[in-house]
């Protein structure tokens, strides 16, 4: 194979890694600080998307024809608003029930889910058909030998790269980050420090919504299309990230999102199946995987999380 | 004692001859029920609904004869394209009684799944776009009947015009794994290997499945001269683009799935230039085209009627006219329906084989040219003036 497919091979991979990694990231943030699962997670990322879109169309009304001022627009409306709605979900749906078992929270967000992508099919105009998003990004291409490139391929890469790094820095070395990671250490004993728990959790919340409002702009911006659907696969397999790299590890579902995607891609390069087994591949490389590492692959040796 | 009797036969009387009185007054205008079965929701819906729209623009024309024995009345149900949904109404139509004909379906995955349900209940069924050749020629009913063409011919012509006036050689195939796709690609790959062309390598992908860019850049590496897809229009419209995102140059060939507004509208320019096979000429160009696209557009619809809503208005007013002739009677139309010979309609003449399939397949060569699908003897690039990829 010449060395311009390996790379493009490569760099597709590199971009759904990137917004695999970009969904995990959501999932340990919020197993990490409140031990739970949010899986409404998913239905969010597709919910920023249409956000975005309706944004884009709402200015496009407005004759704001400047692609840089519809972008900044669409990504602000965006992330504020899934931030917001993923703080409203864990203030008044999973902080309540936080004494009760587990599984009532993650059965609470999954309905949660439901709710938001039956709204989206059933409310956005044609909701139930895929529409089209709009190319915000420059479309260049550059040819080297095979390997093409398009601009927006590559800003998509650089800006999910940078948030995930971003998101890394305000864990690792910021006040909020400390309180977050004290919260998922100890959450009694830094209340007994004087760490607001409840502010904690709902800025940790609005940060994973955030992060998944990005993840669905990018999905929509790489694809040219978003569907009221988008989520669901996208969740599991960010869920499935986050757990073969380590549920509460940062590192940990980094590792998984781009593994997941390498996987993918070499079951269509590598191996002589139709390309429609690519998932079942994917998912059974992660039973094996589980079977082996129950506690994924950076899995938590000490009681620290996050 | 008599008195009473007396009364009360003086009531009967009088219930007798009201009720005989309604019978009359309905004889004068029996209102009889047919069941319209498509994708009108989900991603295939704008075929759904045009379809639809077609179907019932039929009965109200129909409703508007003052000489008709019956009036219409359509139920319109929505098998989302997918096999599980459209089994549920298929049953839920063809249970009910009342609905003297079913015209179902535009997915051929869910026409194959809902066969057996049609045959179980004796439901007449006039299938308006399906392709699949199972549905028809799988084993011989007398409940399945066809309008549209089976999708053996597109591929066969599809075949030996690209090979020999286009003279392309190197094929690559993508195919949804749904029935449908499976079938086209068989189809084609079994007709391209009587002519020089060859297939360089296939890839069977999911019918929702979302990134292609792993197939697509092992297709760029086989370097083919054209693609060939068979699957619907988002899924079309999906891989143009990330076509186009790897710089892949090679000319794309859909099937009778990807006709339609839908994906000229949904791919833009990319569309350009895109080769397809449908099953009849362009409707406006029928003898009695003409008329239907007119009705049509006075009925100011918000969709259009799409590749096959011509087919679906075909099947609805073949149902009609064959209650008019034998009645409501399941029984009846179906005897009545295996007798159609060279019936008149607006994408020409129809005449069903032992099958139920309609034997008059117009194979016409479509092409995208800015922005609308165009007869291929029509167009710019029949003339030379403008070249497809690669020619």
């Amino acid at each position: 194979m010449d060395i311009g497919f390996i790379g493009q091979h490569i760099w597709n991979g590199v971009m759904l890694g990137v917004i695999y990694a970009m969904v995990a990231v959501g999932f340990t943030l919020f197993f990490g600080v409140l031990d739970v699962i949010k899986f409404s997670h998913g239905d969010v990322l597709t919910l920023g998307a249409f956000v975005g879109l309706a944004t884009y169309l709402g200015l496009q009304r407005l004759d704001v024809m400047s692609p840089f001022a519809q972008l900044i627009a669409v990504l602000a409306l965006s992330i504020v608003s899934m931030a917001f709605l993923g703080a409203l979900i864990a203030r008044y749906l999973v902080l309540p029930l936080r004494n009760a078992p587990p599984f009532i929270t993650l059965l609470i967000t999954l309905m949660v889910g439901t709710v938001i992508r039956e709204s989206i099919r059933l409310f956005y105009p044609n909701g139930s058909n895929p529409q089209a998003f709009p190319k915000l990004l420059p479309t260049e291409s550059w040819h080297l030998g095979s390997f093409t490139l398009r601009v927006d391929t590559l800003i998509l890469v650089v800006v999910g790269v940078a948030v995930i790094l971003l998101v890394h820095m305000l864990v690792n070395h910021t006040r909020l980050g400390l309180a977050i990671r004290a919260v998922a250490q100890d959450s009694e004993t830094a209340r007994v420090m004087g760490i607001n728990f409840r502010w904690v959790v709902l800025a940790t919340f609005g940060l994973g919504s955030g992060l998944a409002a990005i993840a669905g702009l990018m999905n929509g911006l790489y694809y040219s299309e978003v569907y009221f659907g988008n989520g669901t696969m996208l969740a599991v397999i960010g869920f499935s990230a986050a757990v073969i790299g380590g549920l509460g590890n940062i590192y940990g579902a980094i590792l998984g999102g781009f593994l997941f995607a390498a996987i993918q891609i070499a079951t269509v390069v590598v191996l002589p199946l139709p390309s429609a087994y690519k998932d079942v591949v994917a998912f059974c490389v992660v039973i094996v995987l589980l079977a082996f590492k129950p506690t994924g692959l950076i899995g938590e040796k000490s009681s620290e999380r996050v | 004692m008599k008195a009473i009797l007396g009364k009360k036969f003086g009531v009967t009387l009088v219930c007798a001859a009201l009720v005989a009185g309604f019978t009359c007054a309905a004889n004068a205008a029996e209102t009889v029920k047919l069941a319209f079965i498509g994708p009108l929701t989900g991603s295939n819906s704008a075929h759904g609904l045009g379809g639809r729209n077609s179907a019932e623009l039929a009965v109200k024309l129909h409703n508007a004869k003052p000489d008709s024995k019956y009036k219409f009345e359509l139920t319109s149900l929505d098998d989302e394209c997918k096999p599980n949904v459209g089994v549920q109404v298929a049953t839920r139509a063809a249970a009910d009684k009342n609905i003297a004909v079913i015209i179902p379906h535009y997915c051929s995955a869910v026409a194959v799944a809902t066969v057996d349900v049609y045959t179980r209940f004796t439901a007449p069924v006039i299938v308006w776009a399906a392709v699949h050749p199972d549905i028809t020629y799988k084993r011989k009913t007398r409940e399945m009947h066809r309008v549209s063409a089976t999708l053996i011919n597109q591929n066969k012509v599809a075949a030996q015009f690209l090979t020999g006036d286009q003279k392309y050689r190197r094929w690559a195939a993508i195919y949804d794994t749904t029935d449908y796709g499976k079938s086209m690609f068989s189809y084609f790959d079994k007709f391209l290997k009587e002519t020089p062309g060859q297939m360089v390598g296939t890839f069977g992908v999911g019918a929702d499945q979302q990134d292609f860019n792993a197939e697509l850049t092992k297709i760029k590496e086989l370097n083919p001269e054209i693609i060939y897809f068979a699957g619907l229009t988002p899924l079309g419209i999906r891989l143009l683009n990330q076509m186009a995102r790897l710089g892949i140059t090679a000319q794309f060939q859909g099937t009778s799935g990807i006709v339609g507004e839908a994906f000229v509208k949904g791919a833009g320019e990319l569309a350009e230039g895109t080769v397809a096979m449908y099953d009849n000429p362009p409707v406006e160009k029928l003898p009695r085209g003409k008329f239907f696209v007119t009705e049509y557009a006075k009925q100011k619809y918000n969709e259009t009627f799409e590749a096959y809503g011509p087919y679906a208005f075909t099947a609805t007013t073949l149902a009609m006219d064959i209650i008019e002739k034998v009645g409501p009677d399941r029984a009846k139309i179906l005897d009545a329906l295996a007798n159609v010979k060279d019936y008149d309609s607006i994408v020409g003449k129809i005449t069903f084989d032992d099958y139920g399939q309609n034997i008059n397949p117009t194979t016409t060569k479509y092409v995208v040219q800015d922005g609308k699908w165009i007869d291929w003897d029509d167009s710019e690039y029949k003339t030379g003036k403008r070249k497809l990829k690669g020619r």
